[in-house]
């Protein structure tokens, strides 16, 4: 599913950022109640038109309840849910115009692949060589033109996983819902099928809403990702903006690897931040504007990738550092891992991106490593 | 995800819906649960020569107080006769220990045939699931029956054992208790298998393996890992044929003798051959009252293992 | 569990089936006796089956008694399946418990209590009995079989199917007629089947609750058989169990062919095309 060049459309797409934009999907103060469990805590949200939205989050965290109660399969117990300026309470969900990707694809199974693709298009009685032409473009879509007259069961993963798409899209719905919908795939499958899945979305420049537990996917396929916990939203923003900054330590301990220092914050410059961290044994210097007031208690948080580790001491004197000891190494191919402990008994993660073939180890275990980073490469955290 | 788990049905406000509940519901009320009510009504009356044959029949055109007056008529007397007249209360320890008996007997005989059909080759099981139920849609009737020209006293038991020579006069086996048991066995059989077949297949097989690492010989990880495990089947299988053998009525009343007493046999010959109503029906109330402890724990048993699926 | 067969295991199975077996292959073998003795053997013989034909009483119970299995069968599905939705699909809702235990209790109840209470009820009540009574009361009693038996299959029944038809624009009442009622088929028809001979198989209720005209087979059967072990019931007996055995043997056969679609349905699938 090779389209015209993507890349100019989404670099400039942030109507987010758009004052002058109406939010496509809002969520106003949304709370869902199961009993005594709080599915969905006092959410709002706002979602724009043509958007990849990504709600990411660990199971129970109630971004499948978020999804569901778009796609009308639960009412909220308060609050709004509205789409295009439409509220949505007490509309059933057979006349909603959202469609739903099911995480077990929920094909029919006493149906051929191309009764399950009409079926949606036959119940709004749509003119039958108008269902047969939009079943043919769905198939040649998902290129299962062949496969039609096929039951779902005699179909792999992959192919059923197409025909749930295309079975969603039939009906043109204003909101694409997928609930964790390349979970069944396999590894290598599932991450050609998110890129597939990326430029469907821009090809179509439908509004796209997607649940997953899984990072990668959602920071592959999604404009803007909102990182929930226990049903409350945490961080939305951009996929970068999530990765670089986050804004508490759940959810940069939630995306990639991390490591977190604890301490508390000195009086610095203004423009930057100074830690001071019992961990390191020094104070950790970050250019960044924090509000929090002097003495409280911080973290401060940097990739293991920005961290750059090396035998010799560090020239430039402005940059952070600490020694340590190379502790444990984790050969990833791609990349290693190393665990560097420091004299106050603190691990530190640094990655070495294996750019040669490995013949000899440069650093190994047991040596005395200086670890640096720029004033730039972490972020301090208040939460 | 645990929302899945408690996703609200939908369109919850459609009126059609509670129709679905509603029919069932009022069948079950009015043909099942309120005529134990009108049983425990006729138990508490007088027999008469009438159609029907008791008194007082309840009847609205009296106006409250010809109501409270035929109110007035209901005595507990059936229930002293139950008390009194020993072959009653004989008939019920005598159906409770022909059903204990019993139970024990065919767990006994369903386990290892159980055991054995869970540990045939998998493309074997379905065919022999298959045989344990094919008897059991047939008639329960036709079966008891066979079994009176095997065990009578020119039955083919009889015939067999005189050729071979082991015996040189017949046995009385039918008319006596020992056919009640066999016939009993052979009838509920399957009812025991299926349960135990059903929890003695699902088990996980690395279990008796982890056992066996672990030093356990065979035998004594049968009683140590495979016997708990199958108790859900096992405890299912005997509530299931326990309750029904307590009340049974053909099989004592085929293959039993006058010296077989068993309560669904007094009761009927009280209705039908006695025409004495009040005290079949306070037969009827008394054993129902005697089953509802093992009923409610038998339903128990069940929501329980519902659950666990 | 394991594959792999034991002495001992094979063995149990065997005289397990053999017992459960062989006293109905010898009524079935004792139905082509030419001789009126059960112990001896008089040669073969249809002549038990010749003079069923002739017996009049006899046919007329065989045909109400399919009559009647036939309808209460079918009402109790249609109530059976619904108790089933109300059990796997309501939740929990007034009187849950005691309309759980009805159905339930009727499973284990002994018929002779079922049988009176229904009796005593229709007294009260004023109806005349016969063929509509005993109908009324094998609804009762089965349909709590089938409930348990759609329940079953209920249970197993993905939501999310009913769920993506309604998000495809397709009513509730529709969604159950076109996505559930065909994917629950086959645990309804087993319902079918079983409320069928149930009904067919009931001697106790039907004696309590029957009227004039309206005796079953199984009370015509239990009548003769009292006085003794004739061939014509072993005739009669047989053409019973060929019946049923046949429909059982159909609806596996079915199933096995079933299986075999699926199995070759899978093949295809795994490779791609």
């Amino acid at each position: 599913m090779v389209g015209p060049a993507i890349g100019p459309i989404r670099r400039s797409f942030a109507p987010w950022n758009d004052p002058g934009v109406k939010p496509f999907i809002e969520f106003r103060h949304v709370t869902k109640r199961f009993g005594e469990f709080v599915a969905v805590d006092d959410l709002s949200l706002q979602i724009y038109e043509r958007e990849f939205f990504a709600l990411l989050g660990p199971s129970g965290c109630g971004k499948t309840t978020l999804m569901r109660m778009l796609g009308g399969f639960d009412e909220p117990t308060d609050g709004q849910v509205l789409l295009d300026g439409q509220d949505l309470g007490g509309i059933p969900p057979y006349r909603r115009p959202t469609n739903m990707m099911f995480q077990s694809y929920a094909l029919f199974p006493h149906m051929s692949v191309w009764d399950n693709i009409a079926f949606g298009l036959r119940q709004d009685g749509t003119p039958k060589a108008e269902i047969k032409a939009r079943v043919e473009e769905m198939l040649a879509l998902v290129k299962l033109e062949k496969f039609a007259r096929r039951k779902p069961q005699q179909l792999s993963g992959g192919q059923r996983q197409r025909v749930a798409l295309a079975r969603s899209l039939a009906k043109k719905p204003k909101v694409l819902l997928l609930d964790e919908p390349l979970g069944a795939l396999d590894k290598k499958l599932r991450e050609e099928t998110q890129f597939e899945l990326t430029d469907l979305q821009m090809k179509l420049g439908m509004t796209f809403l997607i649940v997953t537990h899984d990072q990668e996917e959602a920071m592959t396929v999604a404009d803007r990702i909102a990182v929930m916990d226990q049903g409350r939203i945490v961080q939305v923003a951009t996929p970068a903006e999530i990765y670089e900054q986050p804004n508490s330590r759940y959810v940069a301990d939630f995306i990639g690897d991390i490591n977190i220092l604890e301490g508390h914050l000195a009086p610095a410059p203004p423009g930057s931040t100074r830690l001071e961290c019992a961990a390191t044994g020094a104070n950790v210097e970050v250019r960044q504007e924090t509000a929090a007031p002097t003495g409280g208690q911080a973290w401060f948080a940097i990739r293991p990738e920005k961290v750059r580790i090396s035998l010799d001491a560090p020239t430039d004197p402005s940059v952070n550092a600490v020694r340590g000891e190379v502790w444990d190494i984790g050969y990833l191919g791609d990349v290693s891992i190393y665990h560097v402990r420091l004299s106050t008994g603190a691990t530190l993660k640094a990655t070495i991106t294996n750019a040669t073939r490995l013949v000899e180890r440069p650093i190994t275990w047991e040596d005395k490593v200086w670890l640096t980073w720029s004033h730039d490469a972490g972020v301090i955290l208040t939460r | 995800m645990a929302a899945t788990d408690t996703v609200s049905p939908p369109a919850k406000r459609s009126g059609m819906r509670w129709l679905v509940v509603a029919i069932p519901f009022a069948w079950l009320l009015i043909f099942f649960l309120i005529p134990f009510f009108n049983v425990f009504k006729i138990s508490l009356s007088t027999r008469a020569r009438a159609l029907p044959p008791y008194k007082p029949v309840f009847d609205l055109s009296e106006g409250l107080s010809g109501l409270w007056s035929q109110i007035q008529q209901l005595s507990p007397a059936t229930y002293l006769q139950l008390v009194s007249d020993s072959k009653y209360w004989q008939a019920y320890l005598s159906s409770l220990q022909i059903a204990l008996i019993s139970t024990v007997l065919i767990l006994v005989v369903a386990y290892p045939i159980a055991y054995g059909m869970a540990r045939t080759r998998a493309e074997w099981r379905g065919a022999l699931v298959m045989l344990v139920i094919l008897p059991f849609w047939t008639s329960f009737l036709i079966r008891v029956y066979a079994w009176i020209g095997i065990l009578g006293n020119e039955g083919l038991l009889n015939g067999f054992l005189l050729w071979t020579g082991v015996i040189d006069r017949p046995l009385t086996i039918l008319t006596t208790n020992w056919a009640v048991y066999i016939g009993i066995v052979y009838s509920y059989l399957p009812f025991m298998i299926l349960p135990l077949y059903a929890t003695l297949e699902k088990m996980d097989d690395t279990l008796l393996e982890a056992a066996a690492d672990l030093g356990c010989p065979p035998i004594q990880a049968f009683w140590k890992i495979t016997f708990p495990l199958s108790l859900p089947g096992v405890i299912a299988g005997c509530f299931l044929v326990f309750i029904p053998i307590t009340g049974e009525f053909v099989i004592p009343e085929l293959l039993g003798g006058s010296g077989t007493m068993m309560i669904g046999k007094t009761l009927w010959y009280e209705f039908f051959n006695n025409r004495n109503w009040p005290l079949a029906s306070a037969v009827a109330v008394v054993l129902l009252l005697i089953l509802v402890v093992p009923i409610v724990l038998f339903q128990n048993v069940l929501q329980a293992n519902e659950a666990k699926k | 569990m394991r594959k792999g067969q034991s002495w001992f295991n094979t063995t149990s199975v065997a005289l397990g089936f053999a017992f459960l077996y062989a006293p109905i292959i010898i009524l079935v073998m004792y139905s082509f006796n030419d001789s009126k003795l059960v112990t001896v053997w008089g040669g073969f013989s249809t002549r038990w089956y010749f003079e069923l034909l002739q017996d009049q009483a006899m046919l007329d119970a065989a045909w109400i008694t399919l009559r009647l299995a036939f309808v209460s069968a079918t009402v109790a599905t249609l109530l059976g399946t619904l108790a089933a939705i109300t059990l796997v699909r309501f939740g929990r809702f007034l009187g849950r418990s005691v309309f759980s235990g009805m159905i339930y209790a009727p499973l284990v109840m002994p018929d002779v209590i079922t049988g009176l209470s229904l009796l005593l009820l229709f007294v009260a009540l004023g109806v005349d009995r016969g063929f509509w009574t005993v109908t009324l009361a094998h609804v009762t009693l089965t349909m709590c079989f089938v409930a348990i038996v759609v329940q079953s299959r209920l249970v197993a029944f993905d939501r999310n199917l009913e769920e993506a038809a309604l998000d495809l624009g397709c009513p509730p009442f529709k969604t159950f007629l076109v996505i559930t009622l065909p994917l629950i088929l086959p645990g309804v028809i087993a319902g079918w089947m079983l409320a069928f001979t149930l009904s067919l198989d009931d001697l106790v209720i039907a004696s309590f609750t029957t009227g004039p005209g309206a005796t079953t087979l199984p009370m015509k059967i239990f009548s003769q058989v009292k006085f003794g072990v004739t061939p014509e019931i072993n005739a009669i007996s047989t053409i019973l169990i060929a019946i049923v055995a046949t429909g059982v043997l159909i609806a596996s056969l079915v199933g096995k062919r079933r299986e075999v679609e699926r199995q070759k349905a899978e093949r295809l699938a795994l490779r791609g095309g």
